[in-house]
């Protein structure tokens, strides 16, 4: 009993800080609140839950060789230190989403957020991406459509995989969009992100021939040459010759971007990918580690309301009620389906023992949300005015201080039009209205915290920067790499109808996917970049709502291994969270389709401008007929895009029970596990 | 303590991805002794390739 008395009093005061963040009201809360309650909630989750599921549902077993030991290689199978593994795993799994997700929401306030992402990670997000590496890491570290395929047949798992393209298409470009809404009209990011391409090619050339394999080294001098780029970057947006060739505008942007990404994706490993993955990977794990720090030091009140009146609907940084809008708005932090893709990659294949699992599954998802607490807080840290003057669209708050300081004071949330244009001049920026996507606002508020700690004011701009850098050059790197693991999944499909398709090394089928996955992000990103509410405001709840159902279609293939495994008296650890994802996901997708509210609805907006344009009538933000007929285009490929993902998950879930009723019927267990007494193979 | 940096060498590598070149010469030393192991360099290139070459998945948004 002793030995439980430490995890009780973590338990007391995690629940103690909740309900400080819960229950106050008219006083600042500090956010070293928010921070001490998710901290314990997830060393109490671990500790029972993680546990639980380890030993009892999983039923564990440290003896049982796992994939690095029966296939060890040196190479891709190599039993690794549990400490070194969670690192790998954790790199691959932390991205922009839990920065970027937990920023948008804050425009409901602190609250709902912060309860979403202690406890979807909990009972949710923490627990799929346990199972699906618990379930690859019994079948030789296998995919996540080849286990779908094992357990629930063929059918399931093409449709699974075409799923999984659509999502990472969709995610491709979001994260292209952010880019492009954190560079737009902002001549000093975009100077220190243009230069990291040659800086990436010169460590590429040093890795390649001067000092092969010298990882640290290069990423060393990498960094110097980034801090190098942010600096110079100041005196070339000042200069009047270079400043206006850095300042770009966002369809520019977003032609850049679409043809960087076909050259890049194209291009050798070594050039550019690799090198410039080290210091996104780095510079990542390096700025959350300082944030944290930051975080505690300076130990902010929180300006945000803990409650916004936007939970109704009709905020301006997206459409749509808490339920089902929240949820599907914090995706990664929470929960996030492209965590299957993952704990089904690399990491399965490099666990040294299945003891190690919980750890690796469940914490490091555990970790990934504690970075989602640390956005929200840097979030709602802010003053909500400066909040809402970045992040409402200019069809609604305009163009200049005066007219956004006036929108944004009506909504409740007071500003003067001098503090909106001193922000932007103390982070060295032209103008802060409307810059969309969560990114800047994330670098506004990293910049009054590291500048609390280290530099004070005059730093400011540096940090805004450093900020801003250090999420682009994480997202280039994953529209390089995402784009090539789209190729690869789309000649796979191809190939599933044309087998000559397959052939990923010859020339014509490989340039003909790549250019096909690109054309597809670019799709999207070219809509949301012309989109008059801002792009982010279409485009993060598709996002959301397929990263949701590619998590349920993962909780769904975790709940028929269960069934199979003849634990069905477990399987409430998956279904609770995937019957959750799938009411929201497919009530989320559905009012996105039929909602009669224009804002929220494709159709319902589709059907608006239809009716304009028969009388011949132009909506604003439209300007000429051309562009209403591209919104109700763009609406209508939208519509059809959510109404696939509904269908996906749908025929998943149908299968899904299908596989679980005949599981119960059999016998004994039926599931594909590798057999534990398999001797290795030497 | 002197156990800590290359702990922490290897987790830097770990992170993007490059395996530990010492262990596979011993796993290729015990395992297949008849072949010679890639060099350095080798194995560096062969890792990356295998990486970033896109069959893994790509990065997580």
């Amino acid at each position: 009993m002793t030995r439980h008395i430490p995890w009780i009093l973590i338990a007391i005061l995690g629940a103690a800080a909740l309900s400080v963040v819960a229950l106050s009201r008219g006083e600042a809360v500090n956010a070293l609140w928010i921070v001490v309650a998710a901290v314990s909630s997830f060393l109490v989750a671990y500790r029972y839950y993680a546990l639980f599921i380890g030993r009892t549902v999983m039923r564990l077993e440290d003896g049982r060789p796992t994939p690095a030991i029966r296939r060890a290689d040196g190479l891709d199978y190599v039993a690794t230190d549990r400490v070194v593994l969670f690192g790998h795993h954790f790199a691959a799994i932390a991205g922009a989403g839990p920065l970027v997700g937990p920023v948008l929401a804050a425009q409901m306030g602190y609250l709902p957020g912060t309860i979403w992402i202690i406890a979807g990670v909990v009972l949710a997000g923490a627990v799929q991406d346990f199972m699906v590496l618990f379930i690859s890491m019994r079948r030789d570290g296998k995919s996540l459509g080849e286990l779908i395929r094992m357990e629930m047949g063929q059918v399931a798992g093409t449709i699974a995989l075409f799923g999984a393209f659509m999502i990472m298409v969709i995610i491709l470009a979001v994260l292209a969009l952010i880019v492009v809404k954190a560079l737009a009209e902002s001549p000093w990011g975009m100077f220190t992100v243009a230069a990291t391409v040659p800086l990436a090619m010169l460590m590429g050339a040093y890795t390649r021939w001067i000092r092969p394999g010298r990882i640290g080294e290069v990423s060393l001098i990498g960094l110097a040459g980034l801090l190098a780029a942010i600096v110079y970057g100041q005196s070339v947006a000042q200069s009047p010759y270079w400043g206006p060739l850095f300042t770009f505008t966002p369809l520019q942007l977003c032609w850049i971007l679409v043809g960087y990404g076909a050259v890049a994706s194209v291009l050798p490993v070594w050039l550019l990918l690799a090198p410039r993955d080290y210091l996104s990977t780095f510079l990542k794990i390096g700025a959350i580690a300082a944030l944290a720090v930051g975080i505690v030091i300076m130990a902010p009140p929180l300006k945000m309301h803990a409650v916004t009146q936007f939970v109704n609907g009709n905020g301006p940084v997206w459409s749509g009620g808490l339920f089902p809008f929240l949820f599907i708005t914090i995706a990664c932090g929470a929960v996030s389906g492209f965590h299957a893709l993952i704990a089904s990659g690399t990491t399965p294949k490099l666990i040294a023992r299945e003891g190690d699992a919980p750890i690796i599954g469940y914490g490091a998802m555990l970790m990934e949300a504690f970075v989602a607490i640390m956005a929200l807080v840097g979030a709602s840290i802010l003053d909500p005015g400066v909040y809402f003057t970045m992040n409402s669209p200019a069809a609604v708050i305009g163009t200049g201080p005066a007219s956004a300081a006036a929108a944004v004071t009506a909504m409740g949330f007071p500003i003067a039009p001098e503090v909106i244009a001193q922000t932007a001049r103390d982070v060295g920026e032209h103008t802060i209205i409307s810059r969309t996507g969560g990114a800047p606002t994330l670098a506004v508020a990293m910049a009054e915290i590291f500048s609390h700690v280290a530099g004070g004011p005059a730093m400011k701009a540096f940090w805004y920067h450093f900020a801003i850098l250090f999420e682009a050059l994480f997202i280039l790197t994953a529209v390089d790499a995402g784009t090539r693991a789209g190729r690869f999944m789309l000649q796979d499909l191809i190939g599933l109808a044309v087998p000559g398709f397959k052939q990923t090394a010859s020339f014509l089928p490989g340039l003909v996917a790549t250019v096909l996955t690109v054309a597809a992000w670019g799709f999207f990103l070219y809509q949301g970049v012309t989109d008059p509410l801002g792009g982010v405001n279409t485009l993060w709840p598709v996002f959301g709502i397929s990263n949701q159902m590619l998590a349920a279609i993962a909780l769904m293939l975790a709940t028929a291994v269960l069934f199979r495994m003849k634990q069905d008296r477990y399987a409430w650890v998956t279904v609770l969270p995937a019957v959750w994802l799938l009411i929201c996901t497919l009530s989320a997708g559905w009012l996105k389709l039929f909602s009669a509210d224009p804002k929220v609805g494709f159709l319902a907006h589709a059907a608006r401008f239809g009716t304009a344009a028969d009388r011949g009538e132009i909506l604003a933000p439209a300007m000429s007929m051309a562009e209403m007929r591209q919104i109700i285009f763009n609406d209508r490929v939208d519509a059809a895009l959510v109404a696939l993902f509904l269908a996906v998950v749908l025929s998943v879930l149908f299968f899904t029970i299908r596989t679980c009723l005949s599981a119960r019927r059999a016998a004994g267990p039926t599931a594909t596990e590798i057999p534990a007494r398999l001797v290795p193979a030497e | 303590m002197s156990a800590l940096i290359p702990r922490l060498r290897r987790i830097g590598a770990m992170m993007v991805g490059m395996p530990d070149y010492d262990a596979y010469l011993a796993h290729m030393r015990r395992h297949h002794p008849e072949r010679t192991p890639m060099d350095r360099t080798r194995f560096f290139r062969e890792r990356q390739e295998a990486r970033y070459g896109g069959r893994n998945g790509g990065k997580c948004c």
